[in-house]
């Protein structure tokens, strides 16, 4: 059994479907690249991965938990699944170290000084253990988005997810939150990142999916999908990423 | 052809360039406004000398300075003049650009005469104001003698509605929250507390503070309620003043909690914080700190409701200020209720200026 299992998963707002009938399972250590326009669904399968959003009908599950539904700990959930978000969310009247040690000491009931140590220590991994006393909004956007990775690997999460997380960056800060993301990957964490970082999806993933309208149209491993897409609509939609030079 | 005519027509209009617009009208003006200025002030000043009667010499300079100043006006309504003439040379001699910068200065001369000249006539009005029927208006509120013999009295007295403010500003800074959070308790099971809430805010914003301290001095007294019956009267003043402000600062903490954006609660819970903590770690102290303005507002409100707490037989400032005048048949006392008043409330004003800078300072925004 995958370790993370999403079993025709339907969610509407409202009368509007956004996601119809995702099924999707995750091994341990695997990376899924999700791709797709904007609207394809992307954001909404994580958020519902994390509960932040409810489903009307399917199934999700993590390590053969049922974490969908009602009735659920979702505050234990999201301990094991971590998420960093687009415009990295993280909360401004709090110095970084404390944005870090936040959920650890409130939630992981660590001690503040374990705390305090681990998250040095995961900073100094992002090179940004000397802002450690610094407001986020003294920092750039690069910076904070590799402070908001921080703050979710510290409740030490079984799965990140990760969205769009460098869709809001300046071209020359996308580097440096990639290469942290590949050195995650390399370190056997498992992850789902909605991407338009079309390259690095190829590099890093070892599934990729393409969504469409709510559905997963076609998946496969990157070279697959990107060598010899099967759907027209996959096609096209690369060949217009291609030709807005993002590939 | 219409076509033709109209491309002439704008070639016309293009190689005209933008005319200087003319200065003298405007100069003349401000020149009437400053001198009616400097003569009601000149009028109103001989009036304030004349009822001093035998003013020291220190107050004979004050009012000579007072007239030089209310001449200043003419000042900037000459220059406008002297830029006005310019102007028209200017454009004789063909140079446009110059002349309209002039033109421009002088306009900025002629506008600052009228403002300044506007401030003179309003402080002439309030002189004459004072300096009526032989300066009866001036002796009634402000006499030196009454301000020097009351001045204890009242100050003392105004210990207590500096008590009951600071009282009740603790306990509403609580109690405000606490109908704001039961207004925002999320689901079906939140629907009572929602309701409570509003039933709450909406009837005590809308009953005036005055009969709530009445109801509440005299009632809970008359009905012999257990505790409340012996608690001290300044006592009675800050709950009651509490139950009136706690609404208005609900509704300022319900603005500042609803103002956060979504993605804060996002990623709060996304780490595993429950509902409750979110809003005590990320989003209230958020909140709190974009509402210190409005909240200074509603405290000062209720500094001035003190005022009030005479209507339930606390003796504060203001009734022992009354009990002055009237023994005095002069409202001097009054007026020094009114300046402490105003004294205790600007250091609060500044404080939360500073407050807000250093705050945005430290966090680089």
């Amino acid at each position: 059994m995958a370790f993370l299992e999403i079993d025709d998963v339907h969610k509407r707002y409202g009368d509007i479907p956004v996601l119809r009938g995702v099924s999707l399972a995750v091994a341990k250590h695997d990376v899924v690249c999700l791709i797709g326009a904007s609207g394809s669904g992307k954001s909404t399968l994580l958020r519902c991965i994390n509960a932040l959003e409810t489903i009307q009908q399917g199934q999700i599950s993590v390590d053969g938990d049922v974490v969908s539904g009602l009735g659920v700990d979702v505050n234990r959930l999201r301990r094991n699944v971590g998420m960093v978000f687009q415009s990295y969310n993280l909360f401004p009247h709090m110095t970084v170290l404390r944005n870090v040690i936040l959920a650890p000491v409130k939630v992981g009931g660590l001690s503040k000084a374990e705390a305090c140590e681990r998250a040095l220590d995961l900073l100094d991994r992002v090179g940004m253990r000397d802002k450690a006393d610094s407001y986020p909004d003294a920092l750039s956007g690069g910076q904070q988005q590799r402070v908001a990775i921080v703050r979710a690997l510290a409740s030490d999460p079984q799965v990140l997810l990760l969205d769009e997380i460098t869709a809001a960056l300046d071209p020359e800060l996308v580097g440096d939150v990639l290469e942290i993301v590949r050195e995650l990957a390399t370190d056997g964490l498992t992850m789902l990142l909605a991407t338009h970082e079309m390259s690095f999806a190829r590099e890093v993933a070892s599934q990729v999916c393409f969504l469409d309208q709510g559905e997963i149209l076609e998946r496969g491993t990157p070279e697959q999908i990107f060598e010899d897409p099967h759907e027209d609509r996959t096609r096209q939609f690369l060949s217009r990423v291609l030709a807005a030079g993002r590939l | 052809m219409s076509l033709t005519s109209t491309e002439v027509g704008s070639q016309d209009a293009r190689s005209q360039a933008t005319p200087s617009q003319p200065v003298f009208p405007v100069a003349g003006l401000g020149l009437a406004v400053a001198v009616l200025a400097a003569v009601a002030a000149l009028l109103a000043l001989t009036a304030l000398h004349r009822m001093l009667a035998d003013p020291s010499i220190a107050v004979s300079v004050a009012v000579v300075l007072a007239a030089v100043a209310s001449l200043l006006p003419l000042v900037p309504a000459l220059r406008a003049f002297g830029d006005a003439r310019r102007r028209a040379e200017r454009l004789e001699h063909g140079s446009l650009a110059e002349a309209r910068h002039i033109a421009a200065n002088g306009r900025e001369h002629a506008h600052t005469a009228m403002g300044y000249a506007a401030a003179v006539l309003i402080v002439a009005g309030l002189l004459w104001f004072v300096t009526t029927n032989d300066g009866a208006v001036s002796k009634t509120f402000l006499r030196w003698e009454f301000l020097k013999s009351s001045f204890s009295n009242v100050a003392k007295a105004f210990v207590v509605n500096v008590e009951v403010a600071l009282g009740a500003q603790v306990l509403v800074l609580v109690f405000g929250l606490v109908l704001a959070v039961m207004r925002l308790v999320p689901g079906r099971a939140g629907r009572p507390m929602r309701w409570m809430a509003i039933v709450y805010v909406d009837t005590f914003r809308a009953i005036p503070s005055i009969i709530v301290l009445y109801l509440v001095g005299f009632g809970l007294k008359l009905a012999q309620v257990p505790v409340i019956k012996d608690l001290p009267p300044i006592w009675l003043a800050i709950i009651a003043l509490t139950l009136t402000y706690s609404s208005y600062v609900a509704e300022v903490y319900r603005a500042g909690i609803e103002s956060m954006h979504p993605s804060q609660w996002a990623a709060a819970r996304s780490l595993g914080l429950s509902y409750g903590m979110t809003l005590r770690t990320v989003i209230v102290p958020q909140a709190v700190r974009r509402i210190i303005p409005p909240l200074l507002n509603d405290f000062i409100g209720l500094q001035k409701d003190t005022a009030l707490i005479g209507v339930m037989g606390v003796t504060d400032a203001f009734t022992q200020a009354r009990l002055s005048a009237s023994n005095a048949f002069n409202l001097t006392p009054v007026i020094v209720v009114a300046l402490l008043f105003v004294i205790i409330t600007i250091p609060q004003a500044r404080f939360v200026d500073r407050l807000i800078l250093k705050e945005q300072r430290r966090t680089g925004r």
